[in-house]
């Protein structure tokens, strides 16, 4: 049997939000409530991911999908080790890496040093970073911007440069979350074979995504979420996206023929 | 990837929710999946590593953590026009201000030999540990995609920013040496004295602001409401007056003394000591006490204001003290902030 990356086992997930309204948000009504010693009615609890368990193995390439608010992310995040489990647990081996859309890095260095800063931060020496330096550059096709503060690219070359960072290192276990929607077609198939290198790297990968046609290319295996609880879970990934696509009341879809 | 036999699988009607073609249990082994974890050699994810791994971590990140302050100080003041010249320009403007309001307005210079001198030393070195905590109480929250993207740990980030303003103290020390040659204070080997002292206050403010980042991150209030309290600090601190020479508290020792022991006044005196000759001569206990000489400063400052070296020490006042007190903060704050930072380490990312 292949060797397990990640054990999620019976997670369940909660989110304290704060400021959720109920409230009238002016200050009176703030010291009245402290004086009669309310709790803060502002904090509403959500459960996110309800029960959860999976194994995914080495060289696995998981898509999740599911609708808006379904607990993608969350779950993601999760396995990242960047929110502890209300119940259950999450085990992985090594180090996991998530890249989300939101991560802007820093968003007034230039992209030149957040390749630098990127790398170092991931653990590189000097050297390096250096030596990965143009490759990460040339992969994310930024180009003639790459001396540019990131808050004055374009969404797409952001996530572009954000994906080329990260993945300028081989991850036991990568995390994706959307990052790749924003970007064209040419850098969809460059990051779909680098997603594949990092597979053979001995890696697992991850991949959010709205978009199935880039699941169904890039995974060998599909878990669809629905409100915080595992729905379908297989290696068949047409045939749980198109029955995905069935449920939310969508139309069969057209398949773009692939070339990986 | 998806050929047309595996496509015939999925045709239109023949699934739906209810018969999935695998459903999850058939995904999972048979055995407990802690069990599993624990066969394979898998950690928890949301574990933080121990205090000496944690350490390891942080020396192999020491590259990042200088290259991170140097790129923070270089994009600081890209939007100005006058760039980098801010970083001079904000410290003297500073100085200005107070010896405005604090030597011109209300007299607080009355008794202090060299008072510019000795106001932007107290300025200069202050600032270093207020903005410090300042920018380590939002460290977490500002930098959360960066936390959220890559892991690293994350005691680089408040440990980048003291790099950083220690890169932006050493740069206003460049101006506070030309004002105290200008105003006349004599070039002495106790100027080597600074290096020590601005190391220690280092080593504090690392120490210190980790206990400032971890609670800046947890409760939002604490940010709001930290300036408040480093304004206070800095008024108790010496730092416009001499908590020496200071005539409302002639007769408070013990006042004077917790005035003496706490860490800002500790890391200005130093400084002072090492850089002012004014300050060295005109130390309380300086020289033997006489009653006489002492009595005439306590009524005429202005006149002699090097007389304040007849009278007695101030408790907690000497070099040695000092010295001693600017350490043992130093090593209580680097250690017990590390620790209150590391112990908490999985949960910034929670946001």
């Amino acid at each position: 049997m292949a060797e397990p990356m990640v054990i999620v086992d019976d997670l369940h997930i909660v989110y304290r939000v704060f400021g959720a309204g109920g409230d009238k948000g002016t200050a009176a009504a703030a010291l009245l409530r402290m004086m009669r010693r309310q709790r803060r009615p502002s904090i509403r609890e959500v459960h996110a991911i309800r029960g959860i368990s999976f194994v995914a193995y080495r060289g696995d390439a998981v898509g999740v999908i599911g609708r808006n608010g379904s607990g993608k992310s969350t779950l993601l995040r999760a396995i990242a080790g960047l929110l502890p489990p209300d119940a259950g647990a999450v085990y992985t081996t090594g180090e996991a890496s998530l890249l989300g859309v939101n991560a802007a890095l820093m968003d007034d260095l230039t992209g030149d040093r957040n390749v630098v800063l990127g790398c170092l931060a991931m653990g590189m020496t000097r050297q390096e970073a250096r030596e990965r330096y143009q490759e990460v550059v040339d992969f994310s096709g930024v180009g003639e911007f790459i001396d540019l503060p990131m808050r004055a690219y374009s969404t797409g070359m952001a996530s572009r440069l954000r994906f080329a960072i990260a993945s300028a290192r081989s991850h036991d276990v990568l995390l994706i979350d959307e990052a790749l929607a924003t970007g064209d077609a040419e850098f969809r198939r460059k990051s779909h074979r680098r997603i594949g290198e990092l597979r053979t790297q001995a890696g697992t990968v991850f991949l959010v995504a709205h978009n199935l046609n880039e699941i169904e290319e890039t995974c060998n295996r599909v878990i669809w979420l629905e409100k915080g609880r595992i729905v379908m879970d297989g290696e068949d990934v047409p045939a749980i996206i198109d029955a995905y696509v069935q449920a939310s009341g969508g139309e069969r879809r057209e398949r773009t023929p692939v070339s990986s | 990837m998806s050929g047309p036999a595996k496509r015939g699988l999925a045709g239109p009607g023949t699934l739906s929710g209810a018969t999935p073609p695998q459903d999850e249990a058939a995904m999972l082994p048979a055995e407990p999946l802690a069990d599993l974890a624990a066969q394979h050699g898998l950690r928890p994810s949301a574990l933080r590593p121990s205090l000496p791994a944690y350490c390891r971590q942080l020396w192999q990140r020491r590259h990042f953590i200088l290259a991170f302050a140097t790129a923070r100080n270089v994009a600081m003041y890209t939007e100005a026009r006058l760039g980098q010249l801010w970083q001079v320009l904000t410290p003297l403007l500073n100085a200005a201000v107070y010896f405005l309001i604090f030597g011109v307005l209300l007299g607080t210079s009355r008794g202090i030999p060299n008072f510019v001198a000795f106001l932007v030393t107290g300025i200069f070195i202050f600032s270093f540990t207020q903005r410090s905590f300042l920018v380590a109480s939002r460290v977490i929250n500002d930098h959360m995609s960066l936390i959220r993207a890559l892991r690293f740990p994350r005691a680089c980030l408040p440990l980048g920013y003291v790099v950083l303003e220690l890169q932006q103290l050493l740069l206003s020390m460049v101006v506070l040496f030309a004002i105290v040659l200008i105003s006349g204070e004599p070039v002495t080997l106790y100027w080597l004295l600074l290096i020590p002292a601005l190391i220690l206050q280092a080593l504090f403010n690392v120490g210190a602001g980790m206990i400032i980042a971890r609670l800046g991150a947890g409760v939002a209030d604490f940010s709001q409401l930290l300036p408040f309290l480093l304004r206070t600090w800095m008024y108790v601190s010496g730092v416009i007056f001499s908590i020496n020479t200071l005539s409302a508290l002639k007769d408070h020792a013990k006042l004077q003394a917790v005035l003496h022991a706490n860490p800002a006044a500790v890391y200005i005196d130093l400084v002072r000591y090492a850089v002012l000759r004014s300050q060295r001569l005109s130390m309380p206990g300086a020289k033997p006490y006489n009653q006489s000489h002492c009595a005439f400063y306590n009524l005429h400052r202005s006149v002699e204001p090097y007389w304040s070296a007849y009278c007695h020490a101030a408790p907690l006042s000497g070099p040695s003290v000092l010295w001693l007190l600017g350490a043992g903060w130093a090593v209580a704050a680097l250690v017990i902030g590390f620790v209150f930072f590391w112990r908490a380490e999985a949960r910034y990312g929670r946001g």
